[in-house]
């Protein structure tokens, strides 16, 4: 492989995770909730495809993960939503919650020093023909299956929050809850269930990072990622596609060292981990103004 | 010298960063600033401090700690304000870029650490360990216990003075808790209150890394704070951001903290369930200020 | 089809401790408009939106063509077909007309189908609006027409409009009714809730008051008289305002502004009634009370200025503190030093015993105020230390007749003493009874007319010769 090509592979390859609980953080946005706490679904999902998968397949891994997930985000519903209780403050609450009940299982489960196990990991899957396209075949094609998952779920979010009835409430509740209960939808379920989806991706995210990528768990591996789509969701301006981009310009941002290594040029690894935060805190300056959050993001108005 | 007493010193030489930060923390969501950064503030303001105090040497004795901390206010500050800035100019909501700040900072500590600031061996990921004239003097011989901890408590006593007396707390008060009012109906200029509010609370933040480094750790290394900055937004909830309440839910939650480290050691109980009880005090603590009809942040302190 | 497509039998609802609705009965009848009258509070919403299926009663019972049903849900009450065009919140300004419609539907969600489904009822009605356009977009009266549209793509039998012609201009107005009457005549059925008197005497066919929770009267139109139903709403005859005519010495200027194409003056002794369309007004007044920034042009403002905006909730008041606190947040922003608090305390004391402010005292929170006793707070903290200037918007809008009163009499008293006050109101006949001169902005500028309904109309829209 080329050092362009490695260099795309590791965009894709960073941007698969972030893709996925981000794109289910802006389902989530879209109803007016905004859930700090995905941290704490990501790492639990972490945790539950850690458990689950070493008791069976990798698919069954992915399904521990989304139950893991949802279990963490029906948290958060039942006192952000249901009680109402700042969204903040519980979101915050949450991914410590998370980050702390997945290190404390971990040590019970596996030991106190929570010795390195592996599970198998889930190979690359190769699309034939579409993989042998020059430069862009390999990063895109040649990933493991679940990144084909996400290539598909994109578009669906899309198609279904734009072209739906249910994509409509979705919407107008983020807007206005208050319009949505005089049209004579239900805007507390609808708000509930945009939080389990949400939990779901989010868990699936940390899926993809034990299952396709490090193949163990390790205490607090979510490292932000909860936190960074967030950023994420509000650079890809609430929209699916758009979300997905911006996900992918983080995984770039992410990957620069491989290209910079093979440049030959050094910098501090450290200039590298902290890059893709700059660069969205830059990007978030950036579109000042043109992102525009759904009217009732974080509130709920009597 | 009691074991006791010297356990009671530990978890008040826990507590002090957790209530300066807490302060910090309260000092913001006060103002209606969700700054959710003072774990990067609080880096920044260890590394401020102790390059002053490695610049310093041995040339100026005890006087070092004055430009020390004065250093870790400024950088702590400074911190603050470029996500300050980024809202003034830009919108970009404070959540997010506090806490990209907060990687930002982990990452520069780690740069830091293995670069311009590491001993001169290069085998430690550290800086030199601090003079002992670059120390804060210890409050109660035999035990750990410095300055710092007499200082928190000055700094609550006089927050709390501050909100309850002054015109400058109550221009912070009434921003936080409808800054539409406090624009049209007492004229307050929101956004320079807002600004105010952000860099007072990356200088708190700021003083207790300085704190932390000029009289605990005396040097500056990765991991050098277990995540007093989000711990610190748990102790001023608790508190229901009463700054003197801080002060207690600070000792509560260094207390809780060294316990478990305790509970580790001698029963193998793992140290990480502190954070569980963390996260269900917060929980339990905003249910009830749900339950009394308060939903929003500054509502849910306000109990 | 019955001939009574919706009837409410015995309602009453509890709110906490205190009964919004004691045993209320409402008949409405197809074809025919019923106004639905009462002052702030006296359960015409709360009766409505358990009709809706918004609230449920504790006890009494909900009628469709004779059949009795529940409503759990708007959902239920719209598959039911009624209708409610809302007095506020309930259209979404980030989406299109289109899709706003399509969000009260049900079923397969199509664009294409809402479309047709609205130029269908534009070719049978003639209310017409573009479904592509953004509700932001809209003006108040497309909005209340967006309303309106929606309940009627839906197929409602029964349309009830909450406050409808709050937001509308007098030529709005007209067009309103028009639309509600051949609605009527086609075979469906209005409530009307309003507090207007003479919107209910002009349209309405028959008429139900409330008081205090309690159905008082319930009666065609054509038997009742204006004296009646104010009684009926007020259980006694109100206070007559008296309108003492201003012979106040008008030569002192108390304020002046020149910005951009706007100028104009408030003088000692005088009410200047601002009209006009929307938030036209806003930034004019925002800037004579200091609010806003003058950029770039002459000002002539005292130091002392009064401001009583609209949405008090929001603007004026903060919840979270209690009156003392209140009080204390007027002149925050060029206060220095500690708080006298004891002389804040006795300020808000001083406030609520001579603006007669029902609370408990300066230690209660303005959310345990009703809206009238709200507004007497408010305007008892920017009154109190006796401005020169005292600008409001909008100062009755949503107060009981009693409160209204009040306000007005606190304007003249201020008046008199020689301060200058300029006040918006969306309320023509308000700003004619209460003003001593009245002023129309728009985006041509600022122009003085008679204080005539019609005049200041066709000045609001444009449409009088200049």
């Amino acid at each position: 492989m080329s050092a362009l090509e490695t260099f795309l592979e590791g965009t894709v390859r960073t941007a698969t995770p972030l893709a996925f609980a981000s794109v289910g953080e802006a389902v989530v946005e879209r109803s007016g909730v905004i859930n700090i706490g995905l941290e704490g679904a990501i790492i639990a999902g972490a945790f539950g495809s850690f458990v689950a998968a070493g008791s069976g397949s990798t698919w069954v891994g992915f399904a521990g993960a989304a139950v893991a997930g949802i279990a963490v985000a029906a948290v958060f519903a039942f006192f952000a939503i249901h009680i109402r209780a700042d969204q903040i403050i519980t979101g915050t609450a949450i991914s410590l919650l998370g980050l702390g009940l997945t290190a404390t299982l971990y040590r019970q489960m596996y030991g106190a020093m929570g010795a390195a196990l592996s599970i198998p990991t889930m190979g690359v899957t190769e699309i034939p023909g579409l993989s042998a396209i020059p430069l862009i075949g390999r990063p895109l094609f040649a990933q493991p299956a679940i990144t084909y998952v996400l290539y598909l779920l994109v578009p669906c979010v899309w198609w279904w929050m734009f072209h739906t009835r249910s994509g409509l409430e979705l919407r107008a509740t983020g807007e206005d809850p208050r319009a949505v209960i005089a049209a004579g939808i239900s805007a507390k379920k609808t708000q509930i269930l945009a939080v389990l989806f949400g939990g779901a991706m989010g868990g699936i995210s940390g899926a993809t990072l034990v299952i396709a990528q490090a193949g163990t768990f390790a205490e607090g591996m979510s490292a932000g990622r909860g936190f960074i789509a967030i950023a994420i969701v509000v650079l890809g301006r609430w929209h699916p596609l758009g979300v997905a981009a911006a996900a992918l310009i983080f995984g770039a941002a992410s990957a620069l060292q491989y290209l910079f290594q093979a440049m030959g040029w050094s910098l501090p690894y450290q200039a590298f981990l902290a890059l893709p935060y700059v660069l969205t805190l830059l990007g978030l300056a950036g579109i000042a103004g043109r992102a525009v959050p759904p009217a009732s993001l974080a509130r709920w108005r009597d | 010298m009691t074991a006791e007493l010297v356990l009671v010193a530990d978890a008040l030489v826990r507590a002090t960063p957790l209530i300066i930060a807490g302060l910090a923390v309260a000092w913001a969501f006060r103002g209606g600033v969700f700054n959710i950064g003072a774990e990067g503030q609080l880096l920044v303001g260890a590394v401020a401090a102790t390059a002053v105090t490695l610049l310093a040497g041995n040339s100026l004795g005890r006087l070092t700690l004055i430009p020390a901390l004065a250093a870790g206010i400024i950088a702590g500050a400074a911190w603050a304000w470029i996500a300050a800035e980024l809202k003034r100019r830009f919108h970009v909501l404070e959540i997010i870029s506090t806490i990209m700040l907060n990687f930002i900072a982990i990452h520069l500590v780690s740069f830091l650490v293995r670069g311009p600031l590491q001993e001169p061996t290069h085998i430690y990921p550290q800086t030199l360990t601090f003079t002992s004239s670059a120390r804060l003097p210890v409050i109660i011989p035999g035990t750990r216990l410095h300055l710092g901890f007499a200082l928190a408590i000055v700094i609550a006593v006089a927050s709390s003075w501050i909100f309850r007396k002054t015109a400058l707390g109550f221009r912070i008060r009434a921003t936080g808790a409808s800054p539409e009012a406090a624009h049209t109906a007492g004229l307050i200029n929101v956004e320079r209150t807002s600004m105010f509010v952000f860099l007072a609370s990356g200088a708190l933040a700021g003083l207790a890394g300085a704190i932390e480094v000029n009289g605990v750790t005396f040097a500056l290394y990765e991991n050098l704070s277990p995540g007093y900055g989000y711990t610190a937004i748990a102790v001023a909830l608790i508190a229901g951001l009463n700054p003197v309440g801080v002060v207690f839910s600070g000792i509560f939650f260094g207390a809780l903290e060294t316990g478990a480290a305790a509970l580790q050691r001698e029963f193998a109980i793992p140290s990480s369930l502190a954070s569980v009880v963390e996260a269900a005090l917060i929980i339990a603590a905003i249910t009830v200020a749900a339950i009394r009809g308060r939903h929003t942040l500054v509502q849910s302190a306000r109990r | 089809m019955s001939e009574t497509p919706l009837a409410l039998n015995d309602i009453t609802r509890r709110f906490a401790n205190t009964v919004a609705l004691d045993s209320v009965s409402l008949a409405i009848h197809k074809g025919k408009i019923t106004a639905l009258l009462g002052e702030n509070g006296a359960g015409k919403t709360t009766l409505m939106r358990i009709a809706f299926g918004m609230l449920q009663p504790d006890s009494g019972s909900i009628s469709v063509d004779d059949r009795t049903v529940r409503f759990t849900s708007p959902a239920d009450a719209i598959a039911a077909g009624i209708g409610m065009v809302h007095q506020q919140f309930s259209l979404i300004p980030a989406m299109t007309v289109a899709e706003n419609v399509a969000l009260t539907g049900r079923g397969q969600y199509s664009l294409v189908a809402t479309k047709q489904r609205l130029s269908e009822i534009a070719g049978k009605t003639g209310l017409r609006l573009n479904p592509d356009a953004y509700v932001a977009e809209l003006g108040s009266a497309d909005r209340q027409k967006l309303e309106i549209l929606r309940t009627l793509a839906h197929r409602a039998r029964v349309l009830i409009l909450d406050e409808p012609t709050a937001v509308l201009t007098a030529r709005d107005t007209v067009e309103l009714f028009a639309q509600l009457k051949s609605f009527a005549h086609e075979g469906g059925a209005v409530v009307l809730i309003t507090h207007k008197l003479a919107d209910a005497i002009e349209h309405a066919d028959e008429v139900t008051v409330l008081r205090r929770g309690r159905s008082v009267l319930t009666a065609p139109m054509g038997t009742v008289d204006e004296p009646m139903l104010i009684e009926a709403m007020l259980g006694a005859a109100p206070p007559r305002p008296t309108l003492t005519a201003a012979s106040n010495d008008l030569s002192r200027v108390v304020a002046s502004l020149d910005h951009a194409n706007i100028s104009l003056e408030v003088r000692s002794g005088e009410i200047v009634g601002v009209a006009a369309l929307d938030n036209a007004a806003t930034p004019i007044l925002r800037m004579l009370s200091r609010r806003r920034k003058v950029s770039g042009s002459a000002a002539m403002l005292p130091a002392k200025v009064g401001f009583v905006p609209e949405n008090r909730r929001d603007e004026a008041l903060i919840e979270d503190f209690n009156l003392t606190e209140n009080v204390a947040l007027a002149g925050a922003g060029s206060r220095s030093g500690t708080i006298d608090w004891t002389g804040v305390n006795d300020q808000a004391e001083e406030i609520i015993s001579r603006y007669h402010v029902v609370a408990s005292g300066p230690s209660a929170s303005p959310a345990s105020l009703s809206g009238g006793n709200q507004q007497r707070f408010v305007l008892g903290r920017e009154l109190i230390d006796d401005p020169d200037l005292i600008v409001l918007e909008n100062p009755t809008q949503g107060l009981d007749v009693n409160a209204e009163a009040f306000v007005h009499s606190q304007l003249r008293q201020a008046r008199d003493r020689g301060a200058g006050v300029i006040f918006y109101s969306s309320d023509l006949d308000e700003l004619i009874a209460v003003s001593d001169r009245v002023i129309v902005v728009t985006a041509d500028g600022v122009q003085s007319v008679i204080p005539d309904k019609n005049e200041i109309g066709q000045a609001l829209l444009g449409t009088r010769d200049s």
